[in-house]
Parts: C-alpha cells; structure tokens; sequence
C-alpha cells in the first residue's frame, strides 16, 4: 500500500498539474498562434495519454487495495470516509470522461472548444485530490461521528469531509503538486537544454513550466507555514517529532538538521536557531513549545524519520524558491535563455520538488504513527488478515517499480519522437 | 422505497453498465488476441479506434460499484475483499497490465516489434481480468468463497465468452464492409460460446453445488434465465438478418439478464448465507447522503457522457 501510494502520489500530482500547464499552453496557441505552444500542447497531450492510463487503472488497484490490505480500517471507517471517496470517484467520472474526448479529439473539435475542454480536466484534478486529501485529514483529526462500542454512529459527512485538518492540507497538497509539474516539466526541459542548446521548443518550455513553479512555491511555503502553525495547536506531538524537539521548553529554537536520538531524548548535531520555533509557531518568542515527552511513549512516532523527513522538505523547499527566483532574475522571467549552470540548477530543482512532496508525505504518515486514525484505530490493529499478504504486498512493489521504468522509457521516445504537424491553424475552422 | 433498496438499484445499474461497457472494452483485447485472417492487423485498429477514447470511462463504473460497496455497505466489502482476496488480486494484474499495455502500445506504433509485444500482454490481461471476476461471482453466488471450484471456474470462462460476445456486437456497429463481416462471423460464433456456457453452468451447479443450483431454480430466477436465453436466441436471428442496431440492444438485454438472475439468485442477501444488506449497511445518513451526491453527481456525468459518445458517434458517421 505504501508503495502503491507513493507511486500514485507522483501521478496524482502530474494528474492534477499537467492539465494546468495543458490549458495554459493551448491559451497561449489560440492568443498568439505561435506554433510552438501547439507543438508543446500535443507532445504533453501524448504524454498525458500515458499518464492517465497508468493513473487509472493505479486508481483502482488503490480502490481495490483499502479493501484487500485494510479491510478492518474499510469496515470501520467506510461510513465515513466514503462520502469524500465518491466526490472523488464522480470527480474522477468527469476528468476520464474529458480526458477521452480532449485527447482524441484534437482534429473533431474547433480549437477554442477543445481548449474549453482542458478546463474541466484540471478542475476536476484538482476537486478530485482535494476529497483524497481530506479523507487523509480525516486521520489526522477525525470529526463527523461517535463512537459507540467500537462502532461507528451518529455520522455528520461534512463535519467529516470538512475537518479541522482539511483546509491546510488540502492547501499544502494541492499547491505541492503545482509546484512539483513546474518545477519537474522545467527540469527535463532545461536535461534537453544542456545537451543541445538549440533544443527547439526547451526554452519557451521552461519558461511555462517555472511561471506556474514560481507562482505556486511562494504560495506553498506560506501554505507550510499555515500547516506547522495548525500542527502547534492540534497536532502538537507531530510538530515536535517533525522539529526534533523532545523537552518541553518556553522560547524553544529551531533546529535545522541533526539526528534524533530518542533514547537519549535529544537531538544532536542540529543547527539551532534560539527561540524560532516558539515564535514561528505561537507568534511569541517564549512561548511553551510542548515535546515529544510530553506524549505516552506508546503513542510517539518515529521520531528521527519524522524530523530528517520535514527537514528535507523545508530544505528543498527553500533551496527551490531560491532556484526560482534565480531563474526569474537571470532570465528576466524568460526573456533570455538559461545559461549553464541555471540549467543544471534548474534539472535539480525537479530531483528537489519531487523529494520535497515524498518527504512531506512521509511527515504526514510517519507523523501520525502509530495510529492510522489518531486516537481511534491503531495502524497495527487495521492490517488484513489474509496470509498471502506479504507476496500480494511484493508482487504489486515489483509491477509498479516495472511500469515507472516503462514510463519514463515511454516519455523519452515521446520527447524524441517529433509532432506530426497537422496542417490546422489557431484561427482554423473545424477540420 | 427505503434508502437501502434505492443504493442497492443504484450499485446494480452502475455494475450493469460496467459489465457492457467494460465487458466490451474486455472483450475487444480477446478480439485483439484472436485476430487472424487477411484483416488481421485492420481488425485490431478498429478495436483500438473504438476503445480508445472511451475505455478510461468505461473503467470508472468499476471504482463507482467498488467505493459504492465500501460506503454504503463497509461490513461487506470487507468480508468480501477477504474472502475473495485471491482472484481479486489476479483480477488488479489483469486491470493494470491492459491498461498499461494499450496505452504503451499507443505509443510505440514506430517500433513494430514493442507493439507486438505490448499487444500481445493486452490481449492476455484481458482475458484474465474477466475470468477471474467471474471466478469471483462464482465464489459468491456459491456463499462459499471457493472461486477455484468447478462451478466458479466454469462461471469464469462464462464470464469471458459473454465479454468476447459483448465486444463483437458492438463492433459490428462500428465497422463496415468486409471488416463488419468478419466481427458479424465474430459474433455468431461468441453467441454460441455463451450459450455453451449458459447450458453448463447450471449442470456443473447441479453436479458439484446444490445449493447454488437451488437458488438457481426458485424465487423467480427461472423466468429471468428463460428471458435470458430468449434474447440470446434472438440475437442469432437478428445477426443473421444484419440488424445491427437490434443486436446491440438484445446484447444488452441479455447482459442485464445474466446481471438480474445472479441477483436473485443470491436471494437477497449480499453475501450468500452470511450477510444481508441491511446487516451490512452503513448508518442512515450515510445511505441518504451517498444517494444525494448520486442525484447531484448525475446532473454533470450524463451530460458530460452524452457529449462524449456525441462527439466520437457523430465523427464516425462524418468518416
């Protein structure tokens, strides 16, 4: 499950940033009639055909999988978290739907009601995370019903949809996948850059890709600090593992890396920065940060992985937003090409939006151990009985590690492959 | 009608538009596994050219009957996904490689020999995929779970045979000239699998499960299976005489047919024996919410369905 997960997290967020940068560049077309833009436009639409196929049908071995791995957690929790599951699954009804009909229908449609049609798709995309997501609040901060007996009553759906956790992190995971296609598109542009500077339409492909990049990570270190802010006062045993910070302590410091030691309770070798963390989290320089030994030691997480994780993502998330703002002054926001060593910042940038998004995910789930619904249902207790899990478990690692290595393969022939021109134009009638 | 009916309504219509439009998209991959003759590699492009915008589509019912099952029945879909872990799984593979596979294969048309390859696994996946479904509704409707028995088996190869015909209906419409002739030959010849297969069933459930065989002959079920077999008979007379368009319908009449007399089979529990519906069901305003989203759902899906068969229809009456 966690494999399929972090699989599908990448699709996910491809899934829900792609068809932005689709609308964006078909836009461009139809304005400008630059035949660029609908050079690009159609290699992505190739790309996307791959995309939503393998996303699909990762999407439904997932459906499949919260029964097959987590019956016990579906049995319980399926009232529930059902409603947001089928928003997503008519979400999902509607971006297949315009999926098919923009893909295949590039010669069947005017231009303009075929660029409508992206409109749907990234709208969908993004409703469709948004309902994943807030089931994942959900098990950070269950609402919307009593327990009665170990069972289930009294369910209130949109209390439940609409958690305490849901608004941030729905927030923080929408803008990351944003950031994570800008960022990524920008860097397999800027890979082809380098190895041929003339590379026909790379540069005008950075320059799309890091305007969504630098829009979004501004947004999504604000949507972070939003986040960590939420954590300090419901989640306060997430916020300390994700900060090292076992004592509880007034005018607590920032710690930037280290290593944990939860046997010692202590976190060495960190960078620390005195009274940041107090003032970041509560807006004041002394105010009492409460530590992970504070909590029951049946109830902590791991918390070295937590604490190395959120660093990687703060770090990457920094390190990013000074890529982009690189870009946006050495280029002119685009006007000129990238030089050298901004490409290869620019290729890392895509290594470091990626690792950003997985680690964050990491903080999430590593964070909330050892429950899979905080308070409720412990991750141990949810597990499905059935003996042949551990095979079922390494068969399906192996498919998806299989069908990633036939992705990328099939991308790389998309983007060597060049667009067969169809003799229509921006202001062409329907063919 | 009280909420639990009106979910269970809706779960059957959305598996029966599962089982035509995804057992079409199934039984296109056996056609494509099958092709042969002069029009060999034609025959394979019209399957691609009718299934390709439309088979992501036709895919989702399957998530809308799953998430429908763990929302408004959880109970059930737990024991189920338990019990019936072992096809299931195999069904995952089946799902995945054929997506996988068709899609790669769109992309490798310059590279002859990937093409090959790749359309070869979509052809196995999709005989595999619909086998073990209905290997699975075997071990159902048989209460047991026992999808290696002969009578789950034989339901399988049924299930197979009802996709292939499904698809070959379907792209009779979808073709002309030669080609249509070939998938009309097609049609027959999957017409008569599916009634080899509706014989047997029965027999081997006779055989080897009574009980199944029990549910099969009472509570109304005969009269579903004679109405069943009447279409199916029909479907012969109306491919004979080229009516195309009355072939699909019958195709589907029939389908719905196979789908209703599972249902009474099962004799209104959803698990054979062990669990009924309102045991299984989730609280009250679950169901009403759920049956709320449907309705609201429904105003953006069928009109988004509409233009999409539209569009992709009316191009192909324009070619």
């Amino acid at each position: 499950m966690g494999t399929s997960l972090g699989f599908h997290f990448v699709f996910a967020a491809l899934g829900v940033g792609l068809p932005l940068l689709m609308v964006i560049v078909e836009g461009l077309w139809l304005r400008t009639a630059d035949r660029r833009y609908y050079r690009l436009a159609r290699i992505w639409s190739r790309a996307m055909l791959v995309l939503f196929a393998i996303g699909a049908v990762s999407g439904t071995t997932l459906a499949f999988e919260l029964g097959l791995l987590w019956p016990v957690f579906m049995r319980n929790s399926g009232a529930v978290i059902g409603i947001p599951f089928s928003i997503e699954g008519f979400a999902f009804f509607i971006e297949a739907i315009f999926v098919g009909i923009y893909l295949y229908g590039w010669d069947r449609l005017s231009p303009v009601a075929h660029w409508l049609c992206s409109f749907p798709i990234a709208i969908a995309g993004a409703l469709s995370a948004a309902s994943v997501v807030s089931v994942n609040a959900w098990m950070n901060t269950p609402a919307g019903f009593r327990l009665s007996q170990g069972v289930i009553v009294d369910v209130d759906p949109w209390a439940a949809i609409f958690n305490p956790a849901t608004t941030t992190e729905v927030l923080h995971t929408t803008l990351a996948a944003y950031v994570f296609v800008g960022f990524a598109i920008a860097a397999v542009y800027a890979l082809a850059l380098l190895r041929n500077p003339k590379a026909g339409d790379a540069a005008l492909a950075v320059r799309v890709a890091m305007f969504v990049a630098l829009a979004a990570i501004p947004l999504q270190l604000i949507a972070g600090d939003l986040s960590a802010r939420f954590d300090a006062h419901t989640e306060p045993l997430k916020l300390a593992s994700a900060e090292g910070q076992f004592q509880t302590q007034r005018g607590a410091p920032l710690r930037i890396g280290g290593l944990p030691d939860p046997s010692a309770h202590t976190t060495r070798f960190a960078l620390e920065i005195p009274r940041l963390l107090s003032f970041l989290a509560y807006d004041d320089l002394d105010a009492e940060v409460r530590g992970v030994d504070a909590f029951p030691a049946s109830d902590r997480p791991p918390v070295p992985a937590v604490h190395l994780a959120f660093d990687a993502m703060v770090g990457s998330g920094f390190a990013l937003l000074g890529i982009a703002l690189w870009w946006a002054l050495a280029t002119r926001l685009g006007r000129h090409e990238p030089n050298a060593p901004l490409s290869r910042a620019l290729v890392v940038s895509g290594v470091l939006a990626l690792i950003a998004m997985e680690a964050g995910w990491l903080v999430t789930e590593e964070g909330r151990q050892p429950w899979i619904v905080v308070g409720l249902w412990r991750t141990s207790e949810a597990v499905t009985t059935s003996p042949a899990l551990d095979l079922a478990f390494y068969g399906f690692s192996l498919l998806y590690v299989l069908l990633a290595a036939t992705l990328v393969w099939s991308f790389g022939r998309i983007a060597r492959e060049p667009v067969r021109e169809k003799p229509s134009t921006a202001s062409g009638t329907k063919p | 009608m009280n909420d639990i009916t009106l979910v269970i309504l809706i779960g059957l219509g959305a598996l029966t538009l599962y089982a035509l439009f995804g057992g079409a998209d199934f039984g296109g991959g056996v056609w494509d596994l099958l092709a042969a003759g002069p029009r060999r590699d034609a025959q394979r492009e019209a399957i691609a050219h009718a299934m390709g915008p439309v088979w992501e589509t036709n895919h989702v019912w399957l998530i809308f009957v799953i998430v429908l099952m763990f929302t408004c029945f959880p109970a059930a879909f737990a024991a189920l996904s338990v019990g019936l872990y072992v096809p299931l799984t195999f069904v995952l593979i089946g799902i995945i490689l054929r997506g996988a596979a068709f899609a790669f294969r769109s992309q490798a048309y310059h590279a002859e020999r990937h093409a090959e390859t790749w359309g070869r696994l979509f052809g196995i996946a999709s005989v595999i995929a619909p086998f073990f479904f209905g290997t699975a509704v075997g071990g159902l409707a048989s209460g047991t779970f026992a999808w290696y028995s002969p009578f789950a088996l034989t339901v399988g190869v049924f299930a197979v045979a009802l996709c292939a015909q499904i698809a070959a209906v379907f792209l009779t419409l979808e073709t002309d000239g030669a080609l249509r002739e070939d998938f009309r030959a097609r049609a027959f010849a999957a017409t008569l699998a599916v009634a080899a297969a509706a014989v047997l069933t029965p027999i081997v459930a006779a055989l080897t499960a009574p009980t199944t065989f029990a549910a099969l002959t009472s509570h109304g079920a005969p009269l579903v299976i004679a109405l069943t077999a009447l279409a199916g008979l029909g479907l012969f007379v109306v491919l004979w005489l080229k009516h195309y368009a009355l072939a699909r319908v019958l195709v589907a009449c029939e389908t719905i047919g196979i789908l209703i007399g599972w249902f009474v089979a099962q004799t209104g529990f959803l698990i054979p024996g062990m669990t009924t519906p309102v045991a299984a069901a989730a609280p009250a305003t679950t169901l009403r919410v759920f049956i709320w989203l449907v309705a609201i759902g429904a105003l953006f899906l069928i009109p988004s369905l509409l233009l999409l068969f539209g569009i992709f229809k009316a191009s192909r009456r324009a070619r």
